[in-house]
């Protein structure tokens, strides 16, 4: 009984482990996104505020996520920037932010996963920091895009 | 040239419209007709074409998904375990790939073959199921066509297996 007891939560564990052992092959390769630090996040609200108020300077929009996601629905103005937790994402994002001034208002954002289980953005964040950006913010996006902007009725224009 | 979404979404209002009324996990009310899943063909990773529609029969989670989305991660050994549990009952478990480029994805099929097809997704197909905003996404689709329930997110992966299990072929509803 004992050893069907243990076969049986071998059997039923087995997907699971190789799922958490998956999952945390992807966690160990991205900074988590509560790295960032509270005060360069803006919450969607504030940003569509921002976006409204003709008489404010909008900051360059980057979207660090998926082409997919991306061309399906974006915050208008906002650029493709690739999904800056892969190495060809990050050197879309040096591309996108080569002619700017380091003084640049920047604000990026993702929304491809919960804001905890996102690879893209403390990965394009630190990048941006790193390449001496001075002004980088970020759209704090709890948990995903659908559900933060485009169900809320935000601006939106696709691809 | 950029369209405004309301506008560039506004084929796919209805269905988007009907799937806001399928509450993550939950079945389609009995007042409203669930939508039916657009068909679509695409190639797996190994080039052989899958339409949707040559599943008509079976109860089919479409499971939209990418290599970098550890939620996704999580849920895939359970769905190729179902795969291989509730297949001969008529469970048909497919995943989109949201993956920018398909190396990774071909990456980790060979590391971890999954025991179902995956196919490469994009905007287009996205759209064609009201959007997909977020990973992991997935619809089941039950033996009719019929789009039953949109999960947002990680799944209660209990919660869908009984839901499954509920809609194949033979069980008792």
């Amino acid at each position: 009984m004992i050893k069907g007891f243990a076969g049986f939560i071998r059997l039923a564990s087995r997907p699971l482990l190789i799922g958490l052992l998956l999952c945390s092959i992807v966690h160990a390769a991205h900074k988590p996104a509560a790295s960032i630090s509270a005060a360069a996040l803006v919450q969607p609200a504030a940003l569509v505020a921002q976006l409204r108020d003709k008489s404010a300077t909008a900051p360059v929009l980057l979207q660090v996520g998926s082409r997919a996601l991306y061309d399906q629905g974006h915050i208008p103005g906002s650029r493709y920037a690739g999904p800056a937790g892969e190495p060809k994402g990050l050197e879309s994002l040096h591309a996108a932010v080569a002619s700017l001034a380091k003084d640049t208002p920047i604000l990026i954002y993702c929304g491809c996963c919960p804001w905890n289980r996102c690879p893209n953005i403390a990965a394009a964040y630190d990048e941006l920091k790193a390449r001496g950006f001075g002004a980088v913010k970020v759209l704090y996006i709890a948990q995903d895009f659908g559900a933060d902007w485009i169900d809320k009725g935000y601006p939106t224009e696709s691809s | 040239m950029k369209a405004p979404a309301h506008f560039a979404f506004a084929p796919c209002a209805l269905l988007a419209a009907a799937l806001l009324a399928l509450a993550a996990g939950a079945s389609a009310g009995a007042a409203s007709e669930p939508p039916a899943a657009p068909d679509f063909t695409r190639a797996d990773l190994a080039g052989t074409p899958i339409k949707l529609t040559e599943f008509r029969g079976k109860v089919v989670l479409l499971n939209f998904w990418a290599t970098w989305c550890a939620p996704c991660l999580i849920e895939m050994p359970r769905f190729s375990q179902w795969q291989r549990a509730y297949g001969t009952r008529g469970l048909q478990v497919l995943g989109v790939s949201m993956d920018d480029a398909r190396e990774p994805v071909l990456r980790l099929a060979r590391q971890h073959p999954p025991a179902y097809p995956l196919i490469m997704g994009d905007a287009a197909l996205a759209k064609l199921y009201g959007g997909v905003y977020g990973l992991p996404t997935s619809f089941l689709i039950d033996t009719q066509g019929r789009i039953v329930a949109r999960y947002r997110g990680e799944a209660d992966l209990k919660g869908l297996e009984a839901k499954i299990l509920s809609l194949l072929p033979g069980a008792d509803r």
